[in-house]
């Protein structure tokens, strides 16, 4: 476990030594804002929430996840470190593991600063702190699925960008799948189990919940099993992939 | 002790390691010579874990690496191919990561740390970024890096590749002056490296093994092993040299106007050249006991097959 802590410490580090957690922080920050006041109405609603900040999130992970993980692996991988880091008395969970983290961690950081954002909601009117909280839980959650994906992905290339094309088509496709113009296709010929199998595997369904201030067991759960079944998928690339 | 059985490793169907054998004792340091893509690199792959081996076995210190990796990997110390590092990081928090993930804490990473950045001379950059530094640097680090945590046993390929002569012997002092109870295994084309730094030779072509002994008894198999080369400061009668007693043959290099003769297999002629110039009062001006060409000896091992596959045809 120590030796996870030493690379999520190790990532986590580098992040600040290069300028790929300053860009993300404040591209979210400064698309978030741009998105909650001019496109979701924060102030013509007329209600104390932040339901047009939270609802925007899934579009916004859809395309800043992937590019920030997209170096992960596929940077270890170009510049060879993945043999230093592979002979390391290290096991790829740990290694896979401590990555992960240290990538989550940044994601909550980009949250914890639109606090100012709850701030002015609560100076405003009076929202349910709860409800907020509960939204804020969810949406991290939400990130660290799309972060699994897009890590796992980076494992499979040395190219950073096709790592990119190839994670932002994957979580979309976790995204869309949600929507009735996709569910419709399915309607004429499959039946109702396979039309809620796959509207249930769409992040926008659990995550339209969990912003209305609802943790369901069931979403949280759903959240956590699609970052371990990735996660998991992403220890067997990296070891498929040091023997090639 | 590191022990080596019937390794093989191939990579879609080409074979780069074939059926290796061989055992590796404490105070050996091993050079591991090849032509480019003979398997040198594979093989030190598979002895630190790094790669699988589709065949053979790999023990040292009687663990298997196949269920013991993790144990094993704590007492190797490896320097991969180029050095490859965590070019964002500084030099210090690089090396302190390493001794972390090594599971070593406080006061004891404290003075390792101090130790290797000492022996290695990295005093004065230890606070740069990694990717600013010079190669000589960046291979400085990788050897500090494997050598953090004490380990018995060193793996480095081409540590010197890329230096200049000056940063070549710093690393040759550093290799020598490790404890005389490791194994070390060092990969290299260059072939003096060999007989400066190492006590035993493999040579590696095609995946196989194809000589393993001292570098001595590398220089023995080379015909101008205690050949006598002469030079001489202007035209002489050189007919008798060829007939003294234990010369097989005589050599005269046009270009040059080098002289070699050379031995009958296990006889030692310098003594009966140096009483025929004597006496027939020969103008030599330069006279060399060789000691064995071992590029020659390098092609001869390493292209063998190449010529039998010629001879057949």
């Amino acid at each position: 476990m120590s030796r996870c802590f030493a690379i999520a410490q190790r990532e986590f580090g580098s992040f600040f030594a290069t300028p790929v957690a300053y860009v993300y922080l404040i591209i979210f920050l400064v698309l978030n804002s741009v998105l909650t006041f001019f496109v979701g109405d924060f102030y013509h609603r007329g209600q104390a929430d932040l339901f047009p900040f939270f609802s925007f999130h899934p579009w916004l992970y859809l395309l800043l996840v992937p590019a920030f993980a997209m170096r992960s692996w596929s940077e270890e991988r170009k510049s060879g470190s993945i043999e230093l880091l592979m002979s390391l008395p290290v096991s790829v969970a740990e290694a896979v593991m401590g990555k992960f983290f240290a990538y989550w961690l940044i994601l909550a950081l980009a949250l914890v600063m639109t606090v100012p954002l709850w701030l002015t909601v609560n100076y405003l009117g009076k929202p349910d702190n709860g409800v907020i909280l509960a939204a804020y839980i969810g949406s991290w959650l939400m990130s660290g699925a799309f972060l699994a994906i897009s890590i796992c992905i980076s494992a499979l290339t040395r190219s950073q960008v096709v790592a990119f094309i190839l994670a932002v088509m994957m979580c979309a496709l976790f995204v869309v799948s949600g929507f009735e113009m996709i569910l419709d296709t399915f309607r004429n010929w499959a039946s109702t189990t396979i039309i809620d199998t796959v509207a249930s595997l769409s992040f926008l369904t659990h995550f339209d919940v969990m912003s209305r201030g609802v943790l369901a067991a069931d979403d949280v759960v759903y959240f956590l099993l699609v970052i371990a079944v990735w996660l998991y998928a992403c220890c067997i690339i990296v070891d498929e992939n040091r023997a090639a | 002790m590191i022990a080596v059985e019937n390794l093989s490793r191939c990579f879609h169907g080409l074979t780069a390691v074939d059926d290796l054998t061989f055992t590796i004792k404490p105070g050996e340091i091993v050079g591991f010579l090849g032509p480019n893509g003979a398997g040198k690199s594979t093989t030190m792959k598979m002895l630190t874990g790094f790669l699988a081996p589709s065949s053979g076995s790999v023990t040292i210190e009687g663990l298997s690496m196949a269920s013991h990796a993790k144990k094993i990997q704590q007492r190797i110390g490896y320097l991969p191919e180029g050095a490859p590092l965590y070019n964002d990081m500084t030099v210090f928090q690089f090396l302190y990561f390493i001794a972390s993930v090594r599971g070593l804490k406080g006061a004891k990473r404290r003075e390792r740390l101090k130790d290797v950045i000492n022996k290695v001379a990295l005093q004065g950059v230890l606070n740069r970024r990694i990717e600013e530094l010079s190669k000589g640097f960046r291979h400085r680090i990788g050897l500090a890096q494997a050598l953090v945590h004490d380990p018995k046993i060193l793996i480095l390929d081409e540590p010197t590749d890329g230096l200049d002569p000056n940063q070549k012997h710093q690393v040759r002092e550093l290799i020598r002056a490790l404890s005389k109870d490791k194994i070390v295994i060092i990969s290299t084309h260059i072939l003096e490296e060999v007989t400066a730094v190492c006590n035993r030779t493999m040579i590696i072509a095609q995946g196989k093994l194809r000589f393993d002994g001292t570098p001595e008894a590398l220089q023995q198999r080379s015909r101008y092993h205690q050949a006598v080369t002469l030079h001489f400061s202007y035209a002489a009668d050189i007919s008798g040299l060829a007939e003294i007693e234990g010369v097989d043959e005589m050599e005269v290099d046009r270009r040059t106007g080098d002289v070699t003769l050379f031995p009958e297999p296990g006889n030692l002629i310098m003594n009966a050249v140096v009483e025929h110039v004597n006496h027939f009062r020969l103008p030599v001006d330069k006279f060399t006991v060789e000691t064995g060409r071992l590029d020659e000896v390098f092609r001869e091992i390493t292209l063998e097959e190449n010529t039998q596959g010629v001879v057949t045809e």
